[in-house]
């Protein structure tokens, strides 16, 4: 089988989030790239699903330049192909976003299934998967922590409100999926040369503006506070045990 | 003009998600954007639309969960009564079904709001979450409906000044046969113990529990105090623990009267999933780790040493 994942670079944040002086940005000077979370379960995903059934894996990516060494990180993990949809280092809204990877879709494929992950962990917009779904007249399930993939087509789980919901789907399709889904691998040695050795074909698509416009972004007021220390090691103990009696969950 | 709010069921009454998405069309409303309306699917409409100041409920027909055939009901209703917004919480599902909504119609969407002003017809200034909630984004949007999801976690739940008598529209949706190919089938499974979505305490364990073997103590702790246990991503993706006790951006969110976040350094991903929690006490040997300037209280120590101080004095009460 045939299965696109599109995956998006975002900035590796730890302990802290600075924006830029613009505040147009987040502040990565001390920071590194890494490829959404969700997103690299569904590499894995497909990487695993392909190992099963046969097939290959593309991986594809809208983002500068630079975003090619997370196409790299992903080919690591065991994708065929990459594809780089590079942009100027502007900000890409959902729907342009959607429309180029419909056209490389359309230009690459035909795909078996396009994986997703459920949200962005920088912009979450939640919504650019389920876009495509539909300009290529595709089903499309989201949020999925669970999929079996057989002749007559797919099964999907997600758990909402504490009930499983299985979805039934025919192929092609969109999934979105979630971390969780799989424990993704480390990269292999063989992996990792094989990464860095592989050719990324580069489209370069047109941005647009859309309806959503960012102006500015900020770190919530009050976030940060000072924490009562209640004492070191065992010593502490009864001033936590009198903590959590005052708390009531005693 | 009309703010149409997506609100889900839970039993017989409203999703105490899709209350807060209610407040918060409200909130839209009376920013000149027009009355506040409930769309629900099935028949009937639960008795809290009143005291949120409801005056039309929208009952869609329906059976089941239907992603697609959602989008499209509410694509129908918005156009029918010309709404100026479409709010949903920004839940898996109303997330989904607003995503739909948005490729149907090729409007923008914007996620996870957590306010929303009307400045002119067709025009919104918003503030919304990025990175889970750990950014805030200004942001301005031209659009008609304007589709937004609500942050559910950082907007409460406030009834209306004074309630309004509810009048229920019974709707019919125009479906092709595409919208219904996706449709959920309920496993009869439910999950067993207390959820960590909704436990009253969480102890939680990151990577300073050093290994898959040195999560007894914790769960023990939880046990005692009627919790249970939570991780940082750094455990799961160790594979230390399953990814359902995952407290994070892409892990559970948590909302206790007490998270006791042990070993756990605080990296924003983690923050995000437990911004809602009521207390949060950290133990930590490292004085400066990040949590530290998130937590309301902390014990500067090794959790291998203070957890089972702490169960033996707990004990020692009972």
């Amino acid at each position: 089988m045939e299965i696109l994942v599109c995956v998006k670079r975002v900035p590796q944040v730890g302990g802290k989030i600075v924006v830029t002086a613009d505040e147009q940005d987040v502040d990565t000077r001390m920071s590194g790239f890494t490829v959404s979370p969700h997103e690299e379960c569904a590499v894995e995903e497909a990487v695993r699903l392909v190992e099963q059934h046969g097939g290959s894996v593309t991986v594809l990516t809208l983002g500068p330049a630079e975003a090619a060494d997370q196409l790299r990180d992903m080919l690591a993990l065991g994708a065929n192909r990459a594809e780089l949809l590079e942009t100027d280092g502007r900000e890409w809204g959902p729907i342009a976003t959607a429309e180029a990877i419909v056209a490389a879709a359309r230009a690459g494929g035909p795909y078996d299934l396009l994986l997703f992950g459920n949200e962005a962990a920088d912009t979450g917009d939640y919504q650019v998967g389920v876009r495509v779904a539909h300009a290529l007249g595709l089903p499309c399930v989201t949020g999925i922590k669970n999929l079996e993939v057989s002749d007559s087509g797919a099964r999907a789980r997600r758990e909402y409100r504490g009930v499983e919901e299985i979805y039934d789907i025919a192929l092609p399709a969109v999934v979105s999926v979630k971390e969780g889904i799989n424990l993704p691998r480390y990269p292999s040695l063989p992996g990792r040369l094989r990464a860095k050795r592989a050719t990324i074909e580069q489209t370069a698509p047109e941005w647009h503006a859309e309806g959503l416009r960012k102006e500015r972004l900020r770190v919530p007021a009050g976030e940060v506070k000072r924490a009562e220390i209640l004492g070191t090691g065992a010593d502490a103990v009864p001033a936590l045990v009198a903590l959590l009696d005052d708390l009531g969950v005693l | 003009m009309t703010v149409l709010c997506l609100v889900e069921r839970d039993g017989d009454g409203a999703a105490d998600v899709s209350l807060r998405a209610l407040t918060f069309a409200r909130s839209l409303a009376e920013s000149g954007a027009g009355g506040a309306a409930a769309v629900v699917f099935g028949p009937g409409a639960p008795a809290e639309l009143s005291a949120y100041g409801v005056a039309d409920a929208y009952a869609v027909e329906a059976e089941g969960y239907a992603p697609q055939a959602w989008g499209h009901a509410l694509a129908g209703l918005a156009a029918e009564l010309n709404a100026t917004a479409v709010v949903a919480a920004g839940t898996d599902r109303g997330s989904e079904v607003l995503a739909h909504l948005a490729a149907i119609t090729g409007l923008p969407m914007a996620a996870n709001c957590v306010s929303a002003a009307m400045t002119a017809p067709g025009a919104f200034q918003l503030v919304r979450h990025r990175w889970a909630g750990s950014l805030l984004e200004d942001s301005v949007l031209d659009a008609s409906p304007a589709l937004l999801t609500v942050a559910v976690d950082a907007v409460a739940a406030v009834p209306a000044s004074a309630p309004a008598e509810t009048t229920v529209h019974a709707y019919q949706p125009a479906l092709d046969e595409a919208d219904l190919r996706v449709s959920a089938t309920e496993s009869a499974e439910r999950s067993a113990g207390v959820s960590l979505a909704t436990a009253r305490v969480v102890v939680g364990g990151g990577r300073g529990v050093g290994g898959p073997d040195g999560f007894g103590p914790l769960e023990e702790l939880a046990g005692l105090l009627g919790g249970t246990v939570g991780v940082s991503r750094v455990v799961t993706s160790e594979g230390w623990r399953p990814h359902k006790q995952q407290v994070g951006q892409t892990g559970t969110r948590i909302s206790p009267e007490l998270y006791l976040a042990c070993g756990i350094s605080g990296a924003i991903q983690h923050m995000a999933g437990c911004m809602s929690a009521k207390n949060i006490v950290a133990v930590n040997t490292d004085p400066d780790a990040p949590i530290i300037s998130r937590a309301d209280y902390a014990v500067i120590g090794d959790l291998n040493e203070v957890i089972p101080a702490l169960i033996a004095a707990i004990r020692d009460r009972s």
